[in-house]
């Protein structure tokens, strides 16, 4: 059985403009150990995606359909009492910027002492023996001067850890990374990236590690979900896409990577910008921005290719060499 | 720890001895005593003896010079009604205001930081539309009207509390207090709860801000995403940062409470110093209005010097080295 399995999600907000339908029929499942990489702009619905598996969607916003089977349970419509059982304990997450995510005022053994007792019955004592190993597996030293520490006496990429080793604590069985490495330096970003393959490998943690930066996941993953306008584009194993990809937007995020190999020739960008989810073209979102855009994309794409589960794409015209439907461009 | 708070009592010194002269020199311009505390039947030689007796033959600079001189070895002078120090006159009447400062800003606190808070967290509830409107008269209304409103109500009408004065005080460390018996605290209640009701509606104000903020930071929501209660993320993760703010305006409207009480006091005779500051400008008792000003004077840079250290234990980010001036 895969760890979680997200069938059809809609995740919507409702604002005094309309409906903003942020997440729109997103399917993916995630296996023991796997790791998924969710990528798309900023507006793509990957974080809001990310807060609907945790159920930290707050008002205006809600699931409105759609099922998240977390180890065959349906997490949507749960009770608030259940949510809190699984956060922090079988279901955790890594926000972004590192420099927010830990309170101010309480020093970091409370931080982790207060997760760890929320869901263990164990002594204060024994909960700060295993803070402290979680601290040492993140790679933070002299972890027990640490744990009295405020987070303001940390730098960014060590408070990133010490929100890791929050994470870690409970041994859960699925982490939600959203773009833990975005707010770093690069050589730190590379640790952590390292130490999170590890620990996946290791304990069998399944993890979701949201970003914008295709160069990120293609390292760390194993299967990729391009998201674009609320919606999966393409699914399927990290080197196939990157290799063959299908969708003209999959396409255009790896031209917009700087690599060595196009020295000298201009960068490709992909042009126009990200629709207002309040308002979608009918049809393709990525229509108006797209080389490839026919007559027929003016019909809403559906979602091919999806039986075996390895590749899926939503799109009217895939690339030649995308390997999936041949048509000729 | 220890420099910083050395520094600060250094600079407290300048601000004590700058005020002195201004206290001094602006009482001295606001009416010759000689006018009131003089008969007129006396005839001029008995007028020049009392006057010498009571120091203002001298000009100006000598009698602030005489008064600093009184000051430093902790004597203010004596006043000219009673004949008593200065000093130990408002001293007496010390307790009894500071009893009802400090019961006022208990009010202020248990009761406004709930509210606050409740409408922080419910901004759009009924409830929390109540509690601000609410808050909007506690800063309105005029303190005397409602300390008289309440009287007529609770007093008068319903019979509940008694109106004026204090009760049955008992000593407690040497110091009088009345807050040890039902009967002190019934007496109490009242002239309390009037002089809180400015820093209730404060309180409420500073906690609904803090809330609102506080809770849309990403902090909050990690604290809900490592399946915290709502108790614990409320009552620490919440509380623990909006008390940065209230503590520094309530420490600062501390020195305010003590030295404003006099509109509560004149109200409710509470006799207390207020009272006895109005009673002395009254009859311009020159020696017990400076002293009584130097006294506030003297409270508020001691306040200043607890918030700062207070400040640092509340927010591990402020280090009191870093505290300039």
């Amino acid at each position: 059985m895969a760890t979680l399995e997200v069938r059809n999600l809609q995740t919507s907000f409702f604002t005094k403009a309309g409906e903003v339908k942020a997440v729109d029929d997103v399917s993916f499942t995630v296996d023991r150990g796997q790791v998924l990489g969710l990528v798309g702009e900023s507006g793509s619905g990957k974080t809001v995606t990310g807060f609907s598996i945790m159920g930290l969607v707050d008002a205006p916003g809600r699931v409105v359909g759609g099922q998240i089977q977390f180890q065959g349970e349906d997490l949507v419509g749960v009770s608030p009492k259940r949510w809190q059982k699984l956060r922090g304990n079988q279901i955790a997450m890594v926000f972004q910027d590192p420099m927010m995510t830990l309170n101010p005022v309480l020093r970091i053994d409370t931080q982790m002492i207060e997760s760890i007792r929320a869901h263990q019955r164990v002594s204060r004592d024994q909960a700060r023996v295993m803070a402290r190993d979680a601290l040492g597996q993140v790679g933070i030293p002299s972890a027990d001067e640490r744990l009295k520490a405020y987070p303001h006496q940390f730098s960014g990429g060590m408070r990133q850890r010490v929100s890791i080793a929050i994470a870690l604590l409970n041994r859960p069985d699925l982490i939600v990374a959203d773009e833990p490495t975005t707010a770093l330096d690069v050589t730190i970003q590379g640790q952590i990236l390292y130490e999170m393959q590890k620990l996946c490998r290791d304990t069998g943690t399944a993890l979701i590690w949201i970003t914008h930066d295709l160069s990120v996941i293609a390292g760390l993953a194993d299967v990729v979900a391009v998201m674009y306008a609320g919606r999966i584009v393409e699914f399927g194993e990290i080197d196939d896409v990157l290799d063959r990809p299908s969708h003209p937007y999959t396409s255009g995020l790896i031209g917009s990577i700087p690599s060595r190999n196009q020295r000298g020739q201009r960068l490709q960008q992909i042009p126009g910008m990200t629709p207002s989810l309040l308002n979608l073209p009918a049809g393709c979102a990525f229509r108006g921005r797209c080389a490839y855009a026919q007559a027929v994309c003016a019909v809403a794409p559906e979602v091919s290719g999806g039986d075996d589960g390895r590749r899926r794409l939503r799109c009217h015209r895939p690339l030649s060499d995308g390997g999936l439907s041949q048509e000729s461009v | 720890m220890t420099v910083f708070i050395i520094r600060r009592l250094m600079q407290a010194g300048v601000v004590v001895l700058l005020m002195s002269f201004l206290v001094f020199s602006g009482v001295f311009l606001v009416g010759d005593p000689v006018d009131i505390l003089i008969s007129d039947e006396a005839d001029e030689e008995d007028r020049e003896r009392a006057i010498a007796g009571l120091g203002l033959d001298k000009p100006f600079h000598m009698q602030y010079l005489l008064f600093l001189r009184g000051a430093l070895r902790g004597d203010l002078g004596e006043s000219f009604i009673f004949e008593e120090p200065a000093l130990l006159l408002i001293v007496e009447r010390m307790p009894a205001t500071m009893e009802l400062a400090l019961f006022a800003l208990l009010i202020a606190v248990v009761i406004g930081i709930p509210l606050g808070m409740f409408a922080g967290f419910r901004p759009e509830s009924i409830t929390a539309k109540t509690i601000m409107s609410g808050s909007i008269l506690g800063f309105s209304l005029p303190s005397f009207w409602v300390g008289i409103m309440m009287m007529v109500l609770f007093a008068v009408h319903l019979g509940w509390l008694p109106s004026t004065g204090r009760g049955p005080t008992t000593e407690w460390f040497g110091i009088e207090v009345s807050f040890t018996s039902w009967k002190g605290i019934s007496y109490l209640l009242m002239p309390a709860i009037n002089l809180s009701l400015f820093k209730l509606a404060l309180v409420i104000r500073l906690a609904r801000a803090g809330t609102r903020e506080v809770v849309h930071q990403d902090y909050i929501k990690f604290a809900r995403a490592k399946g915290l209660s709502g108790r614990r993320i409320v009552l620490v993760h919440v509380l623990k940062n909006i008390m940065i703010p209230v503590v520094t305006v309530l420490g600062l409207e501390f020195g305010g409470l003590v030295a404003f009480s006099i509109v509560t006091e004149t109200v409710f005779a509470w006799p207390g110093m207020g009272k006895l500051l109005i009673d002395s400008i009254g009859m311009l008792d020159r020696p017990v209005i400076v002293a009584y000003l130097m006294i506030i004077v003297f409270l508020f840079v001691i306040i200043n010097l607890v918030v700062d250290i207070l400040y640092s234990i509340l927010d591990p980010r402020v280090r009191l080295g870093e505290i300039r001036s």
